[in-house]
């Protein structure tokens, strides 16, 4: 396959929160504020690339019936590394996404990129596949991000745009988040002409 | 009385779908039809309060005394794997009526960040064994009633002429956040 069609795909067309409407929890879950969003992007890019390198090297080892369980220990041994790295190096971050770092494991994008992609190609097409779907994830959680912390407190990134009086709390809270996420989704349906 | 406190926050306050985002993935995929509903939160209710209990158990007896918390990620996902598959042949050999009512739910629930997200919690929060149970409990009753709730909505929007861009998930998001609006009045009871 084209590698360039490749790495774009998870972008906009196959891109995996709007599109394939995987991975909900942690999107919903963390998009408080932009850097949240994209800290926890960046975190699971980093596990799906690692995971389908593994897995496409081993995918001819591992039996058939195994395989999944395989697949969870691999990527729940990526998940530890950087649960442990971001605990070391980002306190802050790793303090404010809290419960979602270790729940990247039950990620179903994660899952779901190893059965069905990285356990049937070679190590560098899962390897760009792996970057290109968690770009997407970390594109669609930083805009979920921007837009509720824009819309909830007046800032950007944590850089003030108008004053955080007038901002509408109930966007950083809970019920914003699915507010947010179904008109980001049904605007992307319209561009997307479905 | 504490007991039912734990009771109270985990279903009404910090409900676990609506508040604390645990297991959206059901949440929105098997919530068109009450009865799959229903269905869906007796199989999560099971093995909920069963990988509880057991991760519980290997927290303070093996990783607590051994000094290797870092493994609780990759252990509580083992456990609960292989949870979930022992509770199939189980129940597929004990009673195959029940099987046939939860079946198709259970393969889906190991990837349902409710089980693993409410075992982590547990220990987070250092509930003895007995608190555990009833915290377990009372989650799976917080995700029962919000999915059952959800469900009978979405039966409703199936009947509504709505814009196109907003048909199925858009709306259904949307919807889901009125609930949790709904929801946040609860805040400040406990």
């Amino acid at each position: 396959m084209n590698q360039m069609n490749n790495f774009t795909k998870g972008f906009f067309k196959e891109n995996p929160i709007f599109v394939l409407l995987l991975g909900m929890c942690p999107t919903l879950g963390v998009t408080s504020s932009a850097i949240n969003g994209l800290g926890m992007g960046l975190a699971t890019t980093f596990v799906l690339v690692m995971a389908n390198i593994v897995v496409s090297m081993v995918k001819n080892i591992i039996p058939e019936k195994v395989r999944i369980p395989s697949f969870i220990v691999i990527i729940a041994a990526f998940v530890t590394v950087v649960e442990l790295l971001m605990q070391a190096y980002l306190p802050a971050l790793f303090k404010s996404l809290g419960l979602f770092i270790p729940l990247i494991v039950v990620n179903c994008i994660v899952l779901g990129r190893a059965e069905a992609f990285a356990s049937k190609n070679d190590v560098l097409s899962s390897a760009v596949d792996g970057a290109s779907m968690g770009l997407g994830f970390s594109l669609a959680l930083t805009m979920l991000g921007t837009i509720r912390e824009f819309l909830g407190s007046g800032m950007m990134f944590g850089i003030k745009i108008f004053p955080e009086d007038y901002g509408m709390l109930l966007f950083v809270l809970a019920p914003g988040a699915f507010i947010a996420l179904g008109y980001l989704i049904a605007l992307i349906n319209r561009i997307r002409k479905v | 009385m504490e007991y039912i406190l734990i009771i109270i926050s985990a279903v009404f306050v910090h409900n676990i779908v609506l508040s604390q985002f645990l297991g959206i993935c059901p949440f929105l995929g098997v919530s068109k039809r009450i009865s799959t509903a229903v269905g869906m939160t007796g199989a999560v209710t099971f093995v909920l309060v069963l990988a509880t209990i057991v991760t519980y158990l290997i927290q303070k007896n093996i990783l607590d005394p051994f000094n290797i918390g870092y493994l609780q990620t990759i252990s509580f996902i083992l456990v609960i794997a292989s949870l979930v598959q022992l509770v199939e042949i189980i129940l597929k050999k004990v009673s195959p009526s029940l099987y046939q009512a939860l079946g198709v739910f259970l393969p889906l629930i190991t990837t349902n960040c409710a089980i693993l997200g409410v075992a982590i919690l547990t220990i987070q929060k250092d509930f003895n064994l007995m608190e555990s149970v009833v915290f377990a409990i009372a989650n799976a009753l917080g995700f029962g009633l919000a999915l059952v709730l959800f469900a009978g909505l979405r039966e409703h929007l199936e009947l509504i002429e709505i814009p196109k861009g907003l048909k199925g998930t858009p709306i259904a998001l949307i919807v889901a956040g009125i609930l949790a609006m709904a929801f946040m009045g609860f805040s400040g009871l406990v």
